[in-house]
């Protein structure tokens, strides 16, 4: 599924100040009732965003249920998120949700690839930084062909992304038609394969 | 130039070079299963593309499928079985290899495709599921992805894959009494944090590891995902070898010695430098338990919560710093999963029970990892040791490692399993879950609270 292009974006950035945040935080399995991609975005962060045993009633305790981060298409988290289960339906809830970028210390691989893959883009910034972030009360603009993250107090911080990530995210790129682009440099590669690894082949 | 068993494989399989660190990477061998296999088959199929060698690929019902004896394809998960239905049409309609939910060669993903002589060495395997990295053990280069990467892999035959860096892990010495591969793996992740693997593929390595037979190296392998690392890997050695020799999909006859002498170069060569080297001394490493909801949250059998514990964790867990967990009373045990189900952990965990009884009031549950696991573990009379202690044995499946909606432990309830994963509610709503090796859970159901087996040898 491809995501939605993103080259900049400005909004408020919700806070879940927490490490590890695994993949079954952002979407139960429980919550995965069908085979397909979408109908996520209710069961994103269930556990944490409705009131224990209730019928999906908002816990207004959860960050995402609070006025202010109405809206909100930027998180904030501490190390290793999206840890866990390869479940790409954590990221399809929260770009489907609304959520199109994630600035965190560290990333779970899988996760991360995910996202690029999804729409969804991952931000590596020091702990101090997302600290001040957090602390600043406004609006956080993301600039990712710049990769640049800035306040409005004129506070500006620089990322590094992969640039293969930087392209499907900006061009919303199908990674399978790119790859089709080289389906010739694959065949000659199976063909000389065959050859020379010939117990690969069923 | 000095290459690592990792640069082999990488360079072998690398089409070609793309953007950065990134390349074109061909694609040996994909796994599927009933929970992510059919989204990725279904998506294949409305882009009207079809898998690029469809045999080889493969799919097994392993995560939502009922563990009960007598099963079908009803679940106790709501809307399951449409995951079991759905897959099986989809995977028929695709012509991939299907082991379906009655077939002999059923089981967990992670077990059946070395059980199967599927996951070669030097090959590449994908599978939309975290713990792929357990197949690593056989010196293949196996990792998670999404399902749209097994989608993409199963159109294209190959995947765009950034390079990873490199870790070596040696364990040196030999490994304490009474400890595992899961207590190696525990004690790394607990030194060196849940996010200390950072994306790079880790070989395992050293006299300790060379010691492991084949299914303790892929309890090791297994856990490379709890420690943030993109794979394991393991050289193959005359064990790897032996293990794979006259297996279903193995190559057989002139092929088999091709392998071999092509297998034989699987290996880093002694002069080849890795991003990150961690050496742990295997004697060290006592039998490992987690007290938290992460997996570096975990501690020495006999030692106690650190002082410096998370005060979020600690009352999830219903646990105070300095609190020792031997003696804490526990709900219920669980053996089985892709890291503990193999035929070697249900005989440790058998010689724990033998003779003995699970303590009254607390559930005991074994699910062997396959069909074939089961089979030969009943040959040799394991499961009567189980059930006279007090164990249910179950058909096999990822089971009540994790909570879909279905089959939980109680609400609130304490569980010691030998499985990966401690999170939050992983095995039930507010379930307090404890991982450790088999025949820690096993001394933990007889004496119905957190046991050191040591003391029950």
């Amino acid at each position: 599924m491809m995501g939605r292009p993103i080259t900049s974006l400005t909004s408020r950035a919700a806070p879940l100040l927490y490490a590890n945040i695994d993949t079954d935080q952002i979407i139960p399995s429980r919550e995965m009732r069908s085979t397909g991609k979408t109908g996520l975005a209710k069961g994103m962060f269930a556990g944490w965003r409705y009131l224990a045993g209730s019928d999906y009633a908002p816990d207004p305790a959860f960050v995402l249920n609070d006025p202010q981060f109405a809206g909100a298409e930027i998180l904030l988290a501490r190390e290793n998120f999206g840890c866990g289960s390869s479940r790409e339906h954590a990221v399809w809830a929260l770009a489907e949700f609304g959520i199109r970028a994630i600035i965190a210390p560290s990333f779970a691989p899988i996760f991360e690839n995910n996202c690029s893959r999804g729409g969804v883009l991952c931000v590596r910034l020091p702990a101090e930084v997302i600290n001040q972030i957090a602390a600043s009360d406004a609006n956080v603009s993301i600039d990712l062909p710049d990769q640049s993250v800035s306040l409005p107090d004129g506070s500006r911080w620089t990322f590094t992304i992969d640039e293969e990530a930087k392209a499907m995210l900006i061009g919303g790129l199908d990674s399978i038609e790119l790859t089709m682009q080289s389906a010739d440099d694959i065949r000659r590669w199976h063909d000389t394969d065959k050859n020379e690894r010939p117990w690969i082949y069923l | 130039m000095a290459s690592t068993l990792f640069d082999k494989i990488w360079n072998r399989h690398a089409i070609k070079p793309l953007t950065g660190r990134n390349a074109l990477v061909a694609i040996d061998r994909i796994f599927l299963h009933e929970r992510t296999g059919a989204v990725a088959l279904n998506s294949l199929s409305e882009a009207g593309r079809k898998p690029i060698d469809p045999a080889r690929v493969f799919c097994v019902m392993d995560h939502i499928v009922d563990t009960r004896p007598g099963r079908g394809d009803a679940t106790l998960m709501p809307d399951g079985q449409a995951f079991i239905t759905e897959t099986r049409s989809a995977a028929t309609k695709a012509g991939i290899n299907l082991f379906d939910v009655t077939d002999a060669d059923q089981g967990i993903t992670h077990v059946i495709s070395p059980e199967l002589g599927i996951v070669l060495p030097g090959s590449t395997l994908i599978a939309p599921d975290s713990h792929t990295c357990t197949q690593g053990a056989f010196g293949a280069l196996a990792w998670g992805v999404g399902s749209s990467e097994a989608e993409h892999a199963m159109a294209t035959g190959a995947l765009r894959v950034k390079r990873p860096e490199t870790m070596r892990v040696t364990f040196e010495g030999t490994l304490g009494e009474g400890a595992s591969a899961k207590d190696m793996i525990l004690a790394l992740i607990a030194q060196y944090s849940a996010s200390g693997g950072r994306g790079k593929v880790i070989e395992f390595n050293g006299p300790a590891v060379r010691a492991l037979d084949m299914e303790a190296r892929m309890t090791l392998c297994n856990m490379a995902t709890e420690f943030s690392a993109m794979s394991a890997i393991i050289a193959p050695d005359e064990k790897t070898f032996g293990y794979l020799h006259g297996r279903r999909f193995a190559p057989k006859g002139a092929l088999w010695d091709a392998a071999i002498e092509s297998w034989h170069a699987l290996h880093s060569d002694p002069d080849a430098s890795f991003d990150e080297e961690i050496t742990i001394d295997a004697g060290t490493v006592a039998p490992m338990i987690s007290w938290g909801t992460s997996a570096d949250a975990a501690i020495a059998i006999n030692g106690a919560v650190p002082p410096s514990a998370d005060a979020q964790m600690l009352d999830y867990m219903a646990l105070e710093s300095g609190q020792k967990l031997v003696g804490l009373p526990i709900d219920a045990a669980f053996i089985g999963s892709c890291t503990n189900s193999r035929l070697s952990d249900l005989r440790r965990a058998a010689k724990v029970l033998d003779g003995r009884k699970v303590a009254q009031g607390t559930k005991a549950v074994c699910v062997p990892g396959s069909s074939a696991v089961k089979r030969a573990a009943e040959a040799e009379g394991l499961h009567e040791i189980f059930a006279q202690a007090g164990f249910e044995w179950r058909e096999s499946g990822c089971s009540m490692c994790f909570f879909a909606g279905g089959e939980s432990f109680a609400e609130g309830s304490r569980v010691v399993s030998s499985t990966n994963r401690s999170f939050r509610n992983r095995q039930g709503h507010r379930v307090k879950t404890h991982i450790a090796s088999p025949e820690t859970v096993a001394a933990s159901a007889i004496k119905g609270a957190i046991a050191d087996h040591r003391e029950l040898a």
